[in-house]
């Protein structure tokens, strides 16, 4: 048996054993969802259906209802697309990185946070789809043997590497949580008393017995699946990075991106994580196991990638000085001082400045604050994407062609949308689905629980 | 049944040491340790899921080579498209993508085709509790020939079981 230092705060507080984990996690997808549940997903509903309004508005109608122009060719569009992917960094990062390094806390906020994951991808890759404006080829982003000669995708492209590296990330992601929910589901569906549930959680479940061979297999295809997903996290936003970093548009061209993007897309993601697992320890009563010392763990990844990123930003303006190039330099030049300068400093305060508050012990821990910074980040990371798009193409070559983006209500429309969207599906997730790995936890207990700690420590 | 994973633990190393056979064991969670202790050999998912990687990395490059080399060869900014070799660091990110997405997903329905875990299955525990707090030990009599049913009741009551029950197989 593993031990842990005594002096460790404990990861689950309480009198805690097996069955009051089983009991705590499957009370709310047993009993009646709160009045809250109902109004919020009403609103999230609302939102997601005005969104799918606006997606279907683009389809019938055109890219021509975006706010795009002839110099900022790409805006809201890839915004959205690279925030939600770096918003689906978090989940993967927690459940792989993480069980690499045998961090025990990952147990109580990796299910969550691998279906916030999941839930992100799928929002991130409606942006590139129904920007090809004819969704319905969007299979020929496959090299599929086809009658227009022999015309096959373009393996150079970092576009197309995206294409890999999305449904690749999408749907590994997706074997990993389902393979971590079905001893869960097996769980709920031996204590469901009503038939069409039981029913339904018996499909889910796969049949699982839980035999000693069975977890034995469990271990090992964590294990790999972790040691897989683990490159595969840092290629993802890595590849996403280089539809800019191959380019040679001045403020795009630049090899510090894909560290950079990586790590700005953990800093992004733990911070949604946060924004979500806050509201949901509170309203289905975890603290017992997403404890004040998880939030505090978080809050130290925000510092260290935040500082990362700010790292960054310097690094690049320090570059486009040091570099000579003059195209390079009033890129940056612009950036801060431009236009768009406001949008600069808008990042710079809340991707750089705002993170470094984190350092004081009593602000890491203060759950309020937590909260709001959560979402401070969150915008801060949009800015991000936003100015290095846009600020990057709206003062091309020729003065005569500079221009600003202003979106469209279509814009705005779909990009509300897809949070509505997101949120609706988290909405169901946590109603019906186990919100913790049970099986995990339970595996901790011994080790982590402070029930059995404080026992020990009598011997 | 037990309540407690160690107790069954414990249990399982002292009935394996007077020569029962334990033919399985069903538990919440994973029990560390125990598989040693009632034989279950070592899986081979790990090899499994190597060999689906390295067809994937293989698929990848003979993909691109005939799409991108052999087909149809495109000048793209004077970058090398006659030479597989020359061309390969721009055709890294696909290549290992493809590992990964054969890798992951050959283990996984090797996983559940092994475990016989699939949509639609039956539960297949011998208690439901097991997937909540309770770890169940499995002997079987037609296995352990030495001793007969009373003598295997009378060892399992030294280990600490909480329940036993008797089956006709």
């Amino acid at each position: 048996m593993q031990k842990e230092a005594a002096i460790r705060t404990p990861l689950i507080l309480g009198d805690k054993t097996y069955h009051d984990i089983t009991e705590d996690i499957c009370r709310p997808i047993e009993s009646k969802a709160p009045k809250a549940w109902y109004v919020l997903l009403a609103i999230a509903g609302v939102v997601a259906l005005w969104g799918v309004g606006c997606i279907l508005y683009l389809l019938g109608t055109g890219i021509g209802t975006w706010g795009l122009n002839k110099t900022v060719g790409w805006a809201w569009d890839i915004t959205n697309f690279v925030w939600w992917v770096g918003i689906g960094h978090a989940g993967t990062l927690i459940s792989a990185v993480l069980l690499l390094f045998r961090q025990r806390w990952r147990m109580a906020i990796n299910r969550s946070a691998e279906a916030m994951t999941i839930f992100a991808v799928i929002m991130a890759a409606t942006f590139p789809g129904i920007h090809m404006g004819r969704i319905w080829v969007a299979y020929w982003v496959f090299p599929l043997p086809n009658q227009f000669g022999s015309l096959w995708v373009n393996f150079n492209s970092p576009l197309l590497w995206d294409v890999f590296a999305i449904s690749t990330y999408f749907t590994v992601s997706l074997v990993f949580w389902y393979i971590g929910l079905i001893p869960d589901f097996a769980t709920i569906r031996d204590r469901m008393t009503k038939p069409l549930a039981k029913k339904v959680y018996g499909i889910l479940a796969f049949g699982w017995t839980g035999n000693a061979k069975a977890w034995n297999r469990f271990e090992i295809v964590s294990l790999v699946l972790a040691g897989l997903a683990t490159p595969l996290v840092f290629s993802v936003h890595s590849i996403v990075s280089t539809d800019f970093a191959t380019s040679v548009i001045p403020g795009w061209h630049t090899t510090i991106f894909p560290p950079y993007f990586v790590s700005g897309a953990v800093f992004s993601g733990f911070a949604m994580v946060l924004t979500l697992l806050l509201i949901m320890r509170k309203v289905m009563h975890l603290e017992n196991y997403i404890t004040n010392k998880h939030i505090e763990y978080m809050n130290i990844v925000i510092i260290v990638t935040g500082s990362i990123v700010g790292v960054a930003y310097l690094t690049e303006l320090f570059v486009s000085w040091y570099s000579g190039v003059e195209y390079e330099s009033y890129a940056f030049i612009n950036r801060f001082s431009g236009p768009y300068a406001w949008a600069y400093w808008s990042m710079m305060t809340c991707n750089v400045i705002s993170p470094q508050l984190f350092w004081f012990k009593k602000l890491r821990t203060n759950l309020t604050f937590t909260f709001v910074m959560s979402i401070v980040v969150n915008i801060g990371m949009w800015f991000e994407r936003f100015v290095i798009i846009v600020t990057s193409l709206h003062r091309d070559y020729i003065p005569s062609s500079w221009s600003m983006f202003y979106p469209t209500f279509v814009d705005i429309g779909i990009f509300i949308g897809t949070i509505g969207i997101f949120f609706v599906l988290f909405l169901l997730f946590a109603r019906f689905f186990p919100v913790l790995a049970l099986n995990e936890v339970k595996s901790i207990l011994r080790v982590s629980g402070e029930k059995y700690r404080n026992t020990e420590n009598h011997h | 049944m037990y309540d407690d994973d160690m107790v069954l633990l414990e249990g399982a190393k002292k009935l394996v040491a007077k020569g029962v056979h334990v033919n399985d064991v069903y538990s919440p969670f994973p029990i560390h340790g125990i598989d040693p202790v009632i034989g279950v050999q070592h899986t081979r998912l790990g090899i499994a899921a190597f060999l689906y990687g390295l067809t994937g990395t293989l698929l990848a490059i003979v993909g691109i080579r005939y799409f991108m080399i052999v087909d149809w060869p495109m000048n793209i900014g004077g970058k090398p498209s006659f030479s597989l070799i020359e061309n390969l660091p721009a055709f890294v990110p696909v290549t290992f993508e493809f590992t990964v997405f054969c890798a992951a997903h050959g283990m996984a329905i090797t996983y559940l085709l092994r475990n016989k875990t699939l949509p639609g299955m039956p539960a297949r525990n011998p208690d439901p509790r097991t997937t909540d707090d309770k770890f169940v030990m499995e002997l079987h009599t037609t296995e352990n020939g030495k001793f007969s049913a009373e003598e295997l009741q009378s060892m399992l009551k030294e280990t600490g079981v909480i329940e036993l029950e008797v089956r006709e197989a």
